[in-house]
């Protein structure tokens, strides 16, 4: 069990958020606030929202408001509710624009039908897959909260949450309580081969079912034809080589930058000067 | 909390079927000035429940003259939508409580933010 203390679900319930625990210190590291707001603007890009619109937004799970920095930046109004107090003392601290509100969204969001145009929640859901009180049932829990966001969110409207699921079985557990709740839609993974950058996005519709979007760094697995093996170049290649190392070609270069940015990582775009040879020096 | 989250939150104790609209008991109100976006007030006026939102004002003593009724042509009426701004996003309960109109209950207000946890026996 020693991987799971780094998920700092399995450390305290929710409710502790003491300035020493885990979540606290994380939203205080510079890398984290980037890769926050990293992830609620891919989050708000999957809301699919009209554009030029000022909607208005729930944020789950919003912490000490990082993700709502940025649905202020986009100009949308927003409501956060969280249930560590912690957590929201930060929030006021940074003088958020949004309002807080202090509630367990295992109990049900308390809003009325149809009020958001829209919900967002950035690693927050899979607090609700664990049981920290004897009287706590995680897929109640689940089924409670999807049932009430389900009613407070507008028709048509969608919700996104990241998560970092732990396990395929909690994956499962949390889109069947959606499902039950009424809600369609289904996972986007972004960068699904590499393991550094892969996200999960649970991307929902409220009533109206839309076609999910693609995840990011997914394009090029898909353009099989069905029931028949596709050709591959792949051994072929080697054979007229001839000698010649193989990791040297301008074909090779593009290749593994092609590689990279499936991964999602930082490359440099392909120009005329890729994989060219240098002039020669003395 | 602004009066236009007021105006969407509910009661959600285990019993109540309607918890709305919740009763306002102020101790302290604040109003913070907030840029004017009549694209997004009018926006918001057919979801709310006008009739709730004045009766709040009056209890905060903030009307600033909002009529008891929804005015026809509103999105035009930039009169009435700075008015409408006003109590939406600018008056602030900062202390104070929250009561359920069926149950009771009431919800805290610290520091701006509502308290709706709930007792596990009232889930």
């Amino acid at each position: 069990m020693a991987s799971s203390c780094r998920r700092p679900e399995h450390m305290a319930p929710p409710e502790v958020g003491s300035i020493r625990s885990p979540c606290v210190l994380s939203s205080l590291s510079s890398r984290m606030i980037e890769i926050q707001s990293q992830m609620s603007e891919r989050a708000v890009e999957l809301l699919n929202l009209p554009e030029g619109q000022p909607c208005f937004l729930l944020d789950v799970g919003c912490g000490s408001g990082l993700s709502g920095d940025y649905l202020t930046e986009e100009g949308h109004c927003w409501v956060g509710v969280d249930i560590s107090t912690a957590m929201l003392d930060v929030a006021l601290e940074r003088e958020v624009e949004g309002d807080l509100v202090l509630g367990d969204m295992g109990h049900g969001i308390p809003f009325r039908a149809g009020t958001f145009d829209g919900c967002i929640s950035i690693s927050a859901l899979q607090w609700l897959c664990n049981a920290d009180k004897k009287t706590h049932s995680p897929p109640k829990r689940l089924y409670r909260f999807f049932s009430t966001l389900y009613s407070s969110l507008k028709r048509g409207a969608r919700a996104v949450f990241q998560i970092y699921p732990e396990n395929s079985e909690q994956l499962e557990l949390i889109t069947a309580q959606a499902m039950r709740a009424g809600f369609s839609g289904g996972m986007v993974v972004d960068y699904p081969n590499s393991s550094k950058a892969k996200k999960f996005f649970l991307c929902l519709f409220a009533g109206v079912s839309g076609v999910l979007p693609k995840g990011l760094g997914t394009e090029t697995s898909e353009k099989n034809v069905p029931n028949q093996v596709q050709f591959s170049g792949q051994r072929s290649r080697f054979k007229n080589m001839k000698g010649k190392s193989a990791k040297k070609g301008r074909d090779w270069i593009l290749e593994k930058k092609e590689r990279r940015r499936r991964q999602g990582r930082d490359v440099r775009a392909d120009t005329k000067y890729t994989g060219r040879q240098r002039r020669p020096h003395f | 909390m602004k009066l236009l989250t007021h105006n969407m939150l509910t009661s959600h104790v285990k019993g109540v079927t309607k918890g709305y609209p919740l009763l306002i008991k102020a101790t302290e109100v604040k109003v913070n000035e907030v840029e004017f976006n009549p694209e997004f007030v009018s926006r918001m006026i057919p979801k709310l429940e006008w009739s709730a939102l004045v009766q709040a004002a009056e209890g905060l003593g903030h009307l600033h003259e909002l009529p008891a009724e929804l005015t026809p042509d509103y999105e035009k009426n930039e009169e009435f939508l700075k008015k409408a701004h006003r109590v939406l996003l600018e008056v602030e309960v900062i202390e104070g409580c929250l009561q359920c109109p069926e149950s009771g209950r009431e919800f805290p207000i610290s520091r701006g933010i509502p308290n709706m946890l709930l007792n596990e026996d009232e889930v």
